[in-house]
């Protein structure tokens, strides 16, 4: 088979895909074909999509490929979306990250590291299904043990967990430290006042 | 007046190293005495304000005063049932660099291209979005100790005896998107220019929480250490909308 042909065989199959494809799976749809070669061609595409400066790229998000808009045209893409998605408070980003980098982790161990009540938080992660129960914890209670999903590595564009950025050594940590500079003022879409009720977890 | 219900989402870890930040100290070499005073005025003022203190803001500020008495104790007086001879604040100093490692990871996760918010692939239906709603650089003890200031500058006489314009959270929150309509932005001193009661400043602050909650305003601090500034974030008819018609659920609760 071409190249070409292939290519254009890939890109259909990504375009028509609602989750990343593996290269397992590509693998399986294109009988014959060497894994060695679709990835050489993924490869080949993720540069020619940046190069024209395409409205999409091809991703590496949870151990497959997915075709993913241009972050620069984000607000565009946002318009066309009547439904504004869920929104995610500090703390529960706070709690994700320490489920990310120190899973399987138990509630009570959480609680330890935020100093909070993690129930609340946790219901959420789960309900989104950004965590999942992986395992019981081999103690008195044997309480459950908390991880991450696939959707996880999708939501933070994350090739795989080894993809997450190191942690700060605890000896650059010490205070004062200057503000985050980079950080706007507001975000375009922090600023909409519709529809807030589902924004926040946790409430009451 | 209505009780509004604000959601803390921070703990007491985040109130110390907000009270570390703001007194340009380590935390490796936390001023105790200093920290436990002002870590005890804020708990009184969040308290004063109505907001909903959890049960573990208490317990840290319990560790504080235990930590600050056995500081006190001259260093060769050993206690023999308590570790000998650590710092009494080792304890507090790793739980704080623990905590601050992941405030830290979770800021480097939200500033990844993130699904549905800077990236879109075809799903069938929407995910998240991440999006830390309304305070940018700012935390919510930013603000009260902000308050805290405009409180302490308030005469401190009372010869003007409240002439008894009770004015309601909701009321002041339409009063002050107008103002704000009206100037473009402000500087959050400025919000309390004319008050002369703690009360006045107090359901001011409250219904600025409130405005920042609903989407209404956006606040932020444009320097480390700078003033702390507060704009609309939309529309105003949308916004005056918002907040009566929750007023006529109020009255129809009243009633």
């Amino acid at each position: 088979m071409e190249r070409d042909q292939l290519k254009s065989i890939l890109e259909s199959l990504l375009f028509a895909s609602e989750e990343p494809v593996t290269l397992a799976r590509f693998a399986e749809v294109l009988e014959g074909i060497e894994r060695k070669e679709i990835a050489a061609a993924l490869a080949e595409m993720q540069s020619e999509y940046d190069a024209a400066a395409r409205g999409f790229r091809l991703s590496e998000v949870a151990g497959g490929f997915q075709l993913r808009t241009a972050r620069e045209n984000a607000d565009w893409v946002k318009k066309l979306y009547r439904d504004r998605p869920a929104r995610m408070s500090r703390a529960t980003l706070e709690t994700l990250a320490i489920i990310a980098y120190k899973q399987p982790i138990t509630r009570a161990e959480m609680e330890a590291i935020r100093g909070v009540d993690v129930d609340g938080v946790v219901a959420t992660l789960l309900d989104r299904r950004l965590i999942r129960i992986v395992a019981r914890k081999d103690v008195p209670g044997r309480p459950f043990l908390y991880g991450t999903t696939p959707e996880f590595l999708q939501l933070f564009n994350l090739k795989d967990l080894s993809q997450l950025p190191t942690l700060k050594e605890m000896e650059e940590m010490t205070l004062p430290q200057p503000a985050e500079e980079e950080t706007p003022p507001v975000s375009s879409d922090a600023v909409t006042a519709e529809e807030n009720s589902d924004k926040i977890d946790t409430q009451d | 007046m209505n009780k509004f219900q604000l959601e803390i989402f921070e703990g007491p870890l985040d109130l110390l190293l907000h009270l570390i930040k703001k007194n340009e100290v380590s935390i490796t070499d936390i001023p105790i005495a200093v920290i436990t005073e002002q870590y005890l005025a804020m708990l009184e003022l969040m308290e004063g304000l109505d907001l909903d203190v959890a049960g573990e803001f208490l317990v840290m500020a319990a560790t504080l005063v235990h930590i600050k008495s056995r500081m006190l104790l001259p260093a060769d007086e050993t206690e023999p049932d308590e570790d000998e001879g650590g710092d009494p604040r080792d304890e507090l100093v790793r739980r704080l660099l623990e905590y601050q490692r992941f405030k830290d990871a979770a800021g480097e996760l939200e500033r990844r291209d993130i699904l549905r918010r800077d990236v879109f692939a075809r799903s069938p239906e929407p995910t998240e979005e991440v999006d830390t709603v309304g305070f940018e650089s700012v935390s919510l003890f930013d603000l009260i100790s902000a308050l805290r200031t405009v409180l302490e500058r308030l005469p401190k006489d009372s010869a003007h005896q409240v002439v008894l314009e009770t004015v309601s959270v909701r009321e002041k929150m339409s009063l002050l998107l107008d103002d704000l309509h009206r100037r473009g932005k402000i500087v959050f001193q400025e919000l309390f220019a004319g008050a002369v009661s703690r009360l006045e400043v107090i359901v001011t602050f409250l219904a600025m929480l409130e405005l920042v909650k609903i989407r209404a305003v956006k606040i932020w601090q444009e320097q480390a250490a700078g003033p702390i500034v507060i704009a609309p974030a939309a529309p105003l008819e949308e916004v005056q909308e918002k907040i009566a018609g929750a007023a006529i659920e109020d009255e129809d609760h009243g009633a």
